[in-house]
């Protein structure tokens, strides 16, 4: 059904649809109203969960940890410090192999304290072996989030659903939620094998020496790889349930014989869409929209720059004293791939900083500059002089 | 309450028959011969004389074997579960050090959303207790989750190797509270975690030693009755850290009551209902000449030596004091072996 909801409240109501056995979180902005329509469905009777409002996002981590083990769906979502705080559950969740959901609001990591969107929470904890999907409108966000519980459900690797705070979970738009019937056909029973069970006692999380250590990590590496045809497949799946898809690893789009690409990941795939529309002048782009960032769709992205001359990789962190996260990354998988694009690495809209429309053509004609600067938007106006 | 047809059930699969012990012969060994569920098995690696080992074996005795476990990081974690071993026969967990009472409580929380009544269980040290897990704890035990939370008190960081924690006694050394020329001991109180948990106004909590077995296990059943937050400290001496030989754990376990410096009280709703009173207090040098961790403040001759004695029988006589510790009479119910230490106090004729 199409109903005008903020972006939180329809992931509050696409999580109700996946029917979780237990909710735990903690508010922390700009996931409050995630956590807050949750708590309002239960009240509302709408929602049947053990709702844990526990004292922090480490309690939140760590009670769906459990929950999970102990064989119920579990959802939690978080942001910022948040995600920070939870750093040490998350990693465990992950090596433990702990199917869960989880949403990430995606805004700055203090100091200094901003409360607007970047990446840098999500991104710190890149190397924790969970799955990270990025949303890049509330639409997908909602069908990404009810796709992830099945994939966490697959692959018994955790999905993290990251959508930009603010510019996402605070913005009104048209969703169309499906019908529960649609969902109960889409999404299996919860079923965990290695859950907690006195008829058949396990344990779970125990020491591991280093005759042992190497393999899990082997294993999870195996089936986060795995896990790339799984989130293509239920992309297909839910196109086939819904008629609509999310756009699975990554999806290319623009002038397919365009000389120039643009990567990006979230809400900035539809401002650069918006610029190209309106900017025809600034030359022709293939805006390659990544969705899944972990596991990386190395292959997929190959294939996506195949023909480029350049390729702009739009970051929203960086990881200070190397440069932007996602462009290291793909200038790494490029570094052997003959005739491989030229990168040019950009930080943007880092701490909430708007980005306009504008900033297409300005990103095209940076490619002339070879000093254009990595934090693309920073305004050297404002620095003392011994900081530019 | 727990399912009774459900527990008839799991103790024919996994425990011994509920009858009264018997002989040991070649197939059965004394341990096998016991009417008991061994929800703890023998043959993990915990050092010698471990107060530990004993006290988790004796809980899961009278908790099991309808539960599940959220263990926290510390000695019990590591000795019970070097992979690909476990000498757990029930479900168990581990996750993280400060986190035992939230996963715990999640655990509790699918048991509620999936209409099982599987009881939770939570283990945690002294270390990840009253210090790094404290938060948790208290999270868990104000959103009242149905969970009986052990902490085993060994009074330091053990399995990191004898580091100093906030249940650490006064005046007691650990390779970070060492004693030296300017220094006699950990300088701090042992925290008074029982009040804390009492003032969260949980239907039970209890402190318990190893020297108490069926002491103890009451405690674990009356908890394991209750549906709601309950919290159990059991004194747990370690050999190794406490440097006493590993045959002397009950003994220095049972003198640390005797003295008053760890008392064995109850505490419902926040308020105190039962005690074990001490019918013959000891002098705490008894308790502490056992123990190496001790060893400075017996030297002669050194008056901070004196002074710091001082300060410790001064402890314990505040406890005797304040839970009323110095009883006489007859026991009601003792506690096998032990001749100098009764039971009784306002509940001690409550159904066992
Ligand atoms: C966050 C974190 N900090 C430190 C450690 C290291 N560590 C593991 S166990 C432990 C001490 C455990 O002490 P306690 O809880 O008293 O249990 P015990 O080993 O004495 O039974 C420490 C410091 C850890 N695992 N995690
Ligand atoms: S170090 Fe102490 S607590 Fe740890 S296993 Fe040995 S005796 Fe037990």
């Amino acid at each position: 059904m199409r109903e005008a909801l903020e972006g939180s409240q329809a992931i509050a109501r696409a999580v109700s649809l996946c029917k979780p056995d237990v909710v735990a979180a903690y508010p922390i902005t700009p996931q409050t109203h995630i956590v807050e329509n949750i708590s309002k469905l239960v009240a509302e009777g709408d929602l049947h969960t053990e709702f844990v409002s526990v004292e922090s996002e480490f309690s939140a981590a760590s009670v769906v940890l459990g929950a999970a083990a102990a064989g119920a769906r579990a959802y939690t979502a978080t942001a910022s410090q948040g995600v920070l705080l939870m750093a040490e559950v998350l990693f465990n969740i992950a090596g433990m192999r702990i199917p869960l959901v989880m949403t990430v609001a995606n805004r700055a990591v203090s100091a200094p304290l901003s409360i607007w969107n970047d990446h840098g929470d999500s991104m710190a904890v890149r190397d924790s072996g969970w799955i990270q999907l990025h949303a890049a409108d509330n639409q997908e966000a909602v069908d990404t989030t009810i796709q992830a519980f099945r994939i966490t459900q697959e692959t018994e690797l955790p999905v993290m659903v990251c959508m930009d705070g603010f510019i996402l979970t605070h913005t009104l738009e048209v969703i169309d939620l499906p019908e529960q019937s649609v969902i109960d056909d889409f999404l299996p029973a919860f079923e965990f094998n290695r859950r907690l069970d006195p008829a058949d006692p396990k344990s779970l999380g125990t020491l591991v020496d280093p005759g042992y250590f190497a393999e899990v990590r082997h294993s999870h590496h195996a089936a986060m790889q795995k896990a790339l045809s799984v989130i293509k497949d239920t992309d297909s799946a839910w196109e086939t349930a819904t008629g609509r898809a999310c756009g699975g690893l990554l999806t290319v789009e623009g002038d397919p014989g365009a000389a120039v690409g643009i990567v990006a990941m979230g809400s900035t795939v539809g401002t650069l869409r918006a610029g190209m529309a309106h900017t025809p002048e600034a030359g022709p782009a293939k805006l390659i929209k990544l969705r899944a960032f972990r596991p990386f769709p190395t292959q997929a992205l190959i294939e996506a720059t195949q023909g480029l001359d350049h390729l702009i990789v739009i970051d929203r962190a960086i990881s200070p004293g190397l440069g932007g996260i996602l462009g290291t990354e793909i200038a790494a998988i490029l570094a052997d791939v003959p005739n491989a694009p030229k990168i040019h690495n950009h930080a943007l809209g880092l701490g909430g900083r708007d980005i306009p429309e504008t900033i297409y053509a300005d990103l095209i004609e940076a490619i002339k500059d070879p000093d254009a600067p990595l934090i693309f938007d920073a305004d050297m106006a404002k620095l003392a002089p011994e900081d530019r | 309450m727990q399912d009774q047809a459900r527990l008839a059930e799991l103790r024919q699969k996994f425990g011994r028959e509920p009858a009264a012990p018997s002989e040991p012969t070649a197939e059965r060994t004394p341990r096998e011969a016991q009417p008991r569920f061994r929800g703890l098995e023998s043959g993990h690696r915990a050092c010698q004389g471990c107060g530990e080992a004993l006290a988790a074996r004796l809980v899961m005795e009278s908790a099991g074997p309808d539960v599940m476990v959220a263990n926290a990081t510390g000695c019990l974690e590591v000795f019970t579960t070097p992979w690909p071993q476990s000498a757990w026969r029930v479900p168990w967990i581990h996750s993280l050090f400060e986190n035992s009472a939230a996963v715990a409580s999640g655990m509790e929380a699918a048991m509620k959303a999936k209409g099982q009544n599987t009881k939770v269980l939570a283990f945690g040290g002294d270390g990840g207790t009253y210090d790094i897990g404290f938060q948790a704890l208290s999270g868990m035990l104000e959103r009242y989750h149905n969970i009986l939370y052990v902490c085993y008190d060994n009074e330091a960081y053990m399995n990191t190797g004898i580091q100093r924690s906030s249940s650490t006694p006064h005046a007691a050394t650990t390779t970070t509270s060492p004693a030296g020329k300017e220094r006699m001991g950990k300088r701090h109180l042992k925290k008074d975690l029982l009040s804390i948990i009492a003032a969260h106004h949980i239907p039970y909590a209890a402190s318990a030693s190893v020297a108490y077995p069926q002491d103890l296990q009451r405690k674990v059943r009356y908890a394991m009755g209750i549906d709601g937050p309950t919290f159990l400290v059991v004194h747990s001496p370690c050999p190794l850290g406490w440097r006493h030989a590993s045959a002397l754990t009950i003994e220095v376990a049972r003198k640390a009551v005797e003295c008053g410096l760890f008392p064995l009280v109850e505490l419902e709703r926040g308020a105190v209902t039962n005690i074990m009173p001490i019918r013959q207090v000891r002098p705490v040098t008894d308790y502490l000449k056992l123990q190496g961790r001790f060893a400075h403040l017996t030297r002669d001759g050194d008056p901070r030596a004196q002074e710091e004695r001082d300060h410790l029988q001064a402890l314990a006589d505040y406890n005797i004091n304040v839970f009323g510790l110095a009883g006489d009479g007859d026991d009601p119910v003792d506690t096998s072996g032990i001749t100098t230490v009764g039971r009784g106090g306002p509940l001690a004729g409550r159904p066992q």
